[in-house]
């Protein structure tokens, strides 16, 4: 049976150029570089080459800190917590203004936050899903805001922030900015020092890296504290032992991922406006947020009489892997909240699948999952007590 | 249990092949139209529970034979996730050949236990049994169509989990007998919040009526107000002050009014405590009490005797 992965915002292949780079760290070169001998210092050429390629890769100035994390979760901690200790605790300013629809590794720290003393205000989304200038500006009270935190691209729909003039604006008002580019790197081009931000978050798997390796860019001047402390690693802004493999692989997929950026903006997304389509041509269906303001692997669909798990179910069971955003596999049944801010029916609230591309995604694999998805459909409509054929 | 829940996504893997069969062929998917019902010899019923925008819809078709009531034949359609749709076609299944009567004593749980491959394992991982809990509203909206009574009626008790259909009352009363203090302690007692959690508070998968929390804290509340009351400072160990006030209470309420049969009365005088822990209370007889023959016998020992039942065994009580 064919197997087609559609996940690729859950998390990505690695790229075998990346990890063919990454092997000789693991029984051949596998000394602690902070050692003195020559297994640890034999390391650290590799580590400078990866550094350069992280900083080249999102912009960032040699004054800037561009940190290695274990991952983008852990990098979104450590901005809302130096944040909390540097800023809030010790000023006036208590708010973090941020958005419905963080990933869990900031919404669930502000919550925590909250608990501790800081005001979080989830700003409203614009009927396209996003943030815009004007309501950041009714919002953000520079005397009282610490910081703004605003995912670059959404997870779920793919949809773009304007982060560079929300990020401008903060700067004017002498607020910190912080972005989870998580889902924007790889897709969409990503420059930390042009858009202006204070913090950027990234994680290698999402762009063909090795898990369990991420970064955080700390513009130079930005108030910071450690999450981790115990050593002098990252320049005593992150000890632990540093994952050189994890590091050599990230800067790698990185810089493969800008070269594949034209790529990415033209056939990946050809590919995904083919089933962009050929769902739409399906009776009854629609697709979350507007085609150009979306990156371009992205799909958020709903197709009305069939819950996003059964279907997400039918495609496993024909070897196609998608994601649901349902509440049947979430701890909620609210809906979507970019699904509620763009208006649609509430009725949909459970018929989201996500497909996600990427630039190993073939022409045939794509073929093939229309194909199933027809058919898995029309099945599930079939059995559905709700649908009615218009 | 803390191993088998630190690797996520397992959930389709926890699935019984019965419950993956059922999802993938069901049996009683379809609809039964008047035509059928008319072959049948028997009473069309269509029941609906549930909203798209839940999350689960279910409509459930019956035939039922209008002089025994039993269920000729059943099917389903379903809008819901592969536990619910399963869910669905067993609960049709099990409809067919009982009576109505029969078959609204069918429940999620029975449901969920038919769909297992094997008697010991569940069908569904806990968080999934929810999705069969839709099961067995419809079946009650359907005995309400059937019978034309307001579904409610058909409610017996108050249940706060519908997953592991476990009612307020008897959630109250393992907290008392057992002096629970955890939501999880009331899990492990009775399965309540053990699957979809909605029940254990506000914010969770679906809003309920009864949150576990709020149970446990009401009946802490009232425990604690029982026991306070229970553990007021012991008689011995009070003042004098507060031992006059407790006896006077007493003599007030309970002994003049006896005394106050016979024309008599009584007050207190002085009470004094010993160093082997007696309380001496010193009483005046007042009207027919004073001077008569059983009040230095009858009359003192049944005053004293219910000065020792009610209040403390060491009070002793001498008349002047």
């Amino acid at each position: 049976m064919q197997r087609v992965y559609l996940d690729n915002n859950a998390t990505t292949i690695v790229d075998p150029r990346v990890k063919e780079a990454m092997e000789i760290y693991f029984c051949q070169q596998y000394g602690n570089p902070n050692s003195l001998h020559q297994f640890g210092t034999e390391v650290h050429p590799a580590m400078r080459v990866a550094l350069d390629r992280l900083y080249a890769g999102i912009g960032a100035a040699d004054e800037d800190d561009v940190i290695v994390t274990s991952c983008a979760t852990e990098s979104n901690n450590t901005v809302l917590k130096a944040v909390y200790w540097e800023v809030i605790s010790k000023t006036n300013k208590k708010r973090i203004l941020t958005t419905p629809v963080e990933h869990p590794s900031v919404s669930h720290v502000c919550e925590f936050l909250a608990e501790n003393g800081a005001e979080i205000i989830e700003l409203p989304l614009n009927k396209y899903g996003i943030v815009d200038l004007s309501t950041l500006k009714e919002y953000l009270d520079p005397e009282k805001t610490a910081l703004v935190s605003i995912m670059w691209a959404n997870n779920e729909t793919g949809i773009i922030f304007p982060i560079k003039e929300l990020a401008a604006y903060a700067r004017s008002q002498g607020v910190l900015f912080h972005t989870d580019a998580v889902q924007a790197i790889g897709k969409i081009p990503v420059n930390a020092r042009e858009v202006g931000v204070d913090y950027l978050s990234f994680s290698a798997h999402k762009f063909h890296g090795p898990k369990g390796v991420g970064g955080l860019y700390i513009r130079q001047g930005a108030p910071f504290v450690p999450l981790l402390h115990g050593g002098e690693h990252m320049g005593g802004k992150r000890s632990g032992t540093i994952n050189v493999a994890g590091m050599v692989g990230m800067g790698l997929a990185l810089e493969l991922a800008n070269y594949a950026l034209e790529y990415e903006a033209t056939e990946v997304r050809r590919l995904r406006d083919k089933l962009e389509d050929a769902i739409l041509a399906i009776p009854d269906t629609l697709v979350i947020g507007k085609r150009e303001l979306r990156v371009p692997n992205t799909i958020l669909a709903s197709f009305r009489g069939v819950e996003g798990e059964a279907l997400i179910w039918d495609l496993n069971k024909q070897g196609i892997a998608a994601s649901t955003g349902s509440a049947c596999a979430s701890e909620s049944l609210e809906p979507n909240p970019v699904m509620v801010a763009i208006g649609v029916d509430r009725e949909l609230a459970h018929t989201a699948v996500r497909f996600s591309l990427s630039r190993f995604t073939t022409e045939e694999e794509i073929d093939y999952t229309i194909e199933v998805l027809r058919a898995s459909v029309k099945r599930l409509r079939e059995i559905s007590s709700t649908y009615k054929k218009c | 249990m803390a191993k088998n829940q630190l690797i996520g996504g397992a959930l389709w893997e926890n699935y019984s092949q019965k419950v993956a069969e059922r999802m993938d062929n069901p049996k009683y998917r379809g609809e039964l139209t008047e035509e059928d019902a008319a072959r049948l010899g028997g009473k069309l019923v269509v029941a609906d529970w549930g909203a798209e925008s839940c999350g689960d819809a279910v409509r459930l078709y019956w035939i039922v034979d209008p002089a025994t009531h039993t269920i000729l034949d059943a099917r389903f359609k379903s809008f819901g996730c592969g536990t619910a749709i399963a869910s669905s076609d067993m609960m049709a299944e099990l409809c067919i050949g009982k009576t109505v009567d029969e078959a609204v004593k069918i429940t999620n749980l029975d449901v969920e236990k038919a769909l297992r491959d094997d008697p010991d394992t569940p069908a569904v991982p806990s968080q999934k049994m929810h999705c069969s809990v839709m099961a067995y509203d419809v079946i009650k909206q359907a005995v309400a169509l059937y019978k034309g009574v307001d579904r409610e009626s058909l409610e017996e008790e108050e249940i706060v989990c519908e997953c592991a259909r476990v009612s307020l009352r008897t959630i109250k009363d393992v907290i008392r007998i057992n002096d629970l203090k955890t939501v999880e302690e009331i899990t492990q007692y009775t399965k309540a919040g053990a699957f979809c959690k909605s029940c254990i508070r506000p914010g969770g998968h679906e809003k309920r009526k009864y949150y576990l929390v709020d149970i446990l804290r009401e009946v802490r509340e009232e425990m604690a107000k029982e026991k306070s009351m229970a553990e007021e400072v012991k008689f011995n160990d009070m003042t004098i002050v507060q031992k006059h006030k407790v006896l006077e209470k007493i003599m007030e309420e309970e002994i003049r009014p006896m005394l106050a049969a016979d024309g008599g009365s009584l007050e207190i005088v002085d009470i004094q405590t010993t160093e082997n822990g007696k309380t001496l209370v010193y009483i005046r007889y007042l009207g027919a009490c004073n001077g008569c023959a059983s009040a230095m016998t009858g009359t003192l020992y049944a005053i004293q005797g219910y000065l020792n039942r009610k209040v403390d065994e060491n009070i002793v009580v001498y008349p002047i």
